[in-house]
């Protein structure tokens, strides 16, 4: 295993009480696998993936839990140690390709402080790098545009050029932080496709953190689906597209439109809010938007229970045996 | 950029007709009549008008100010009425110790400020914030002279470390290139007028810093609180780079375009004088020498001074808009111009 999460729990303490971002997650990734992490705003799957990388800031602190990163607990690295794995070994993309680049600095310079931080370079052969990086992630006449500003750049560019920086020293993993939500449905097809041949390139593993189960199916292995900081299902992506077990991977899948469908027929919608964070229910906390909701539901939290390799955290399949499962 | 740059100073011109037309009336319009102070109380009435005529405070105003202005044109900018020096002499013996203590004052308080600033931005809300920004509402709330004095009364009066007025030791005779001691005493290689000069210089700079070096934290405080809580500055450490590589690198050099702004305008107004701090050390700068002047109607000396500092200010504020195109490559002048 590249990385094992185990009960990792991230949690907030703001003056109105203390919120529970990330609660007991565990989950791994194998060299060279795609995960998802799916999830709607607030579920605690961007805060999970800051975690991993030792980035969470104030009030935010990791509160119980180990991330195991080849065998080695991140949570116990000093901030100098962490720096040498970050970057390096563990990189990261994120959601907003026109903010997350310096603005004061060309894109050359962005890219070679990445390598010349990690790697024992010289300031030639880091500009060597930068330009066939820049080149290998699809920025044309990347020699030139290596001089640019990022201002000079559209969004799209911009979240190659992070994905150039990102994988400049060959990371093992690439925590991808919504790259492509902030982007145009043809940008994004692009940037997943890039994703996907950096992946094959550099045999590296990518955690991806999504709401889009467009994005998943495209590109993941696996997929974990989270709620309230919770996991509630986790299966590999074509189990879990075509036979999803919980209410509200169901409620997800049943919301995405369909082209070959009635189209005087309503989307599909989730009743309800998410539940306030500092206020969160006993139970499950889909409890009150499922339409599957028992007595139990509201007083007791589910655990996430294994069926030949398919997790899921709902009361309604709790008696359920091997070869008994199916979406109810 | 060279093109805006002409094209600003050219700006001056109108700026400082304007200024010397404002001046020029409230001179003659507020102030008291110069001929009995200048000729003394008991002057007879006739030889006040005979200067009076002389000097050509009879004539229209508009005429006056025509002659004024020609004058200016080719540098004269008139005498002194008491010194009966050229005002563009008096200015400049005195202005070399206005810019000396400005300047050094300004560094103090940028070095100062922007430290403490960024360190109470990085450190929030810890004590060591707290200090800083203690201090800095001291220092913009303490007035100036009442600071100077208790300078004086510690260091010089209590402890005897550091003289209390003036710029040297009036029996040091410092060679006389630039004007400025500092300089001068390097220049002349003379080590003792130096130490001198600067031991002179510690007092005053450090009270006219207190208060420039006050904004200066602040500004850098809030600036450095917005820049650290950008996304660039996540992705400058998630690539595993130095944390004061990420503070001073990509924070602070992104936060800089405010605090360039506010050290320009202080200089500016630092440039124009310290009328406190150089009454209360005996400097013999340009503030404190103005306010002498304008209480004793010395006309042509106070329009001087006030269009050096307009032009001062006009220049310190194209100046800091030429350092914003250096910091920000997103900002570019010259293309919009036709």
């Amino acid at each position: 295993m590249l990385l094992e999460v185990k009960n990792l729990s991230t949690e907030f303490k703001l003056k109105r009480g203390v919120v529970k971002a990330v609660d007991d997650i565990s989950f791994s990734i194998d060299k060279g696998e795609i995960l998802a992490i799916v999830g709607e705003s607030g579920s605690g799957k961007s805060v999970a993936s800051l975690s991993i990388m030792g980035l969470l800031q104030k009030p935010g602190r990791i509160s119980g839990g180990e991330i195991l990163f080849k065998s080695q607990d991140l949570t116990k690295l000093s901030r100098k140690q962490l720096q040498k794995i970050r970057g390096n070994q563990i990189s990261m993309i994120f959601q907003e390709p026109m903010t997350s680049l310096n603005p004061v600095w060309r894109i050359k310079d962005q890219i070679m402080e990445s390598i010349r931080t990690h790697m024992q370079v010289s300031q030639k052969e880091a500009l060597a790098r930068t330009i066939e990086m820049l080149d290998t992630v699809g920025i044309p006449s990347a020699a030139q545009r290596a001089n640019d500003y990022p201002h000079q750049m559209s969004g799209g560019m911009r979240q190659r050029v992070m994905t150039a920086m990102a994988l400049a020293c060959e990371p093992e993993l690439l925590i991808a932080d919504e790259p492509t939500t902030a982007l145009d449905v043809t940008i994004q097809a692009q940037i997943l496709e890039l994703l996907y041949r950096m992946r094959e390139k550099f045999r590296m593993a990518v955690l991806l953190i999504t709401h889009d189960l467009g994005v998943v199916s495209e590109a993941a292995d696996r997929v974990i689906v989270m709620y309230c900081g919770k996991i509630m299902e986790e299966a590999d992506v074509r189990t879990l597209f075509t036979r999803p077990l919980h209410p509200y991977t169901v409620g997800l899948l049943q919301s995405i439109p369909q082209i070959d469908e009635d189209s005087d027929k309503r989307l599909y919608m989730i009743k309800g809010m998410v539940p306030n964070p500092l206020n969160m229910p006993p139970g499950c906390p889909f409890s009150d938007r499922c339409d599957h909701s028992m007595a139990r539901c509201t007083k007791e939290m589910p655990q996430l229970r294994e069926i030949s390799g398919h997790k899921v955290r709902c009361f309604l399949y709790d008696e359920a045996k091997e070869g008994e499962l199916g979406a109810k | 950029m060279l093109k805006y740059i002409i094209k600003r100073i050219l700006m001056l011109i109108p700026v400082l007709i304007g200024v010397s037309i404002i001046v020029f009336l409230i001179m003659r319009v507020f102030s008291p009549d110069p001929a009995p102070i200048v000729l003394g109380q008991h002057a007879t009435q006739e030889a006040q008008e005979a200067w009076r005529q002389a000097i050509g405070l009879n004539d229209p105003i508009y005429l006056q100010y025509w002659h004024y202005l020609k004058g200016a044109l080719t540098g004269d900018l008139g005498t002194s009425y008491y010194t009966k020096i050229p005002v563009v002499k008096e200015i400049m013996a005195r202005f070399p110790a206005t810019i000396e203590l400005a300047v050094v004052a300004i560094i103090l308080a940028s070095l100062f400020g922007i430290l403490i600033g960024v360190v109470s931005a990085v450190k929030k809300n810890s004590i060591f914030d707290n200090a800083g920004m203690l201090l800095a509402l001291i220092g913009v709330s303490m007035p100036i002279f009442w600071l100077g004095i208790l300078l004086i009364i510690l260091f010089s009066g209590t402890l005897h470390w550091l003289p209390s007025n003036g710029r040297i030791d009036p029996l040091l005779q410092p060679a006389h290139v630039t004007g400025f001691y500092l300089i001068d005493s390097l220049i002349a290689g003379d080590s003792g007028d130096f130490v001198d000069a600067l031991r002179h210089l510690v007092l005053p700079a450090a009270a006219l810093a207190m208060y420039s070096m006050a904004i200066i934290t602040r500004m850098t405080r809030s600036s450095m609180l917005d820049t650290l809580g950008q996304d660039f500055i996540r992705t400058a450490r998630a690539k595993g780079i130095a944390e004061g590589r990420v503070i001073f690198r990509h924070a602070l050099r992104n936060g800089l375009i405010p605090i360039v702004t506010v050290i320009g305008l202080q200089l500016g107004s630092l440039l124009g004088g310290a009328v406190l701090t150089e009454t209360v050390f005996s400097w013999p700068g340009i503030g404190a020498y103005t306010v002498t002047c304008i209480l004793k109607s010395d006309f042509p000396v106070v329009q001087g001074v006030v269009l050096l500092v307009a032009a001062i200010f006009v220049l310190m504020n194209l100046i800091v808009d030429v350092i914003y195109a250096f910091l920000d490559p997103r900002i570019k002048y010259a293309k919009k111009e036709v």
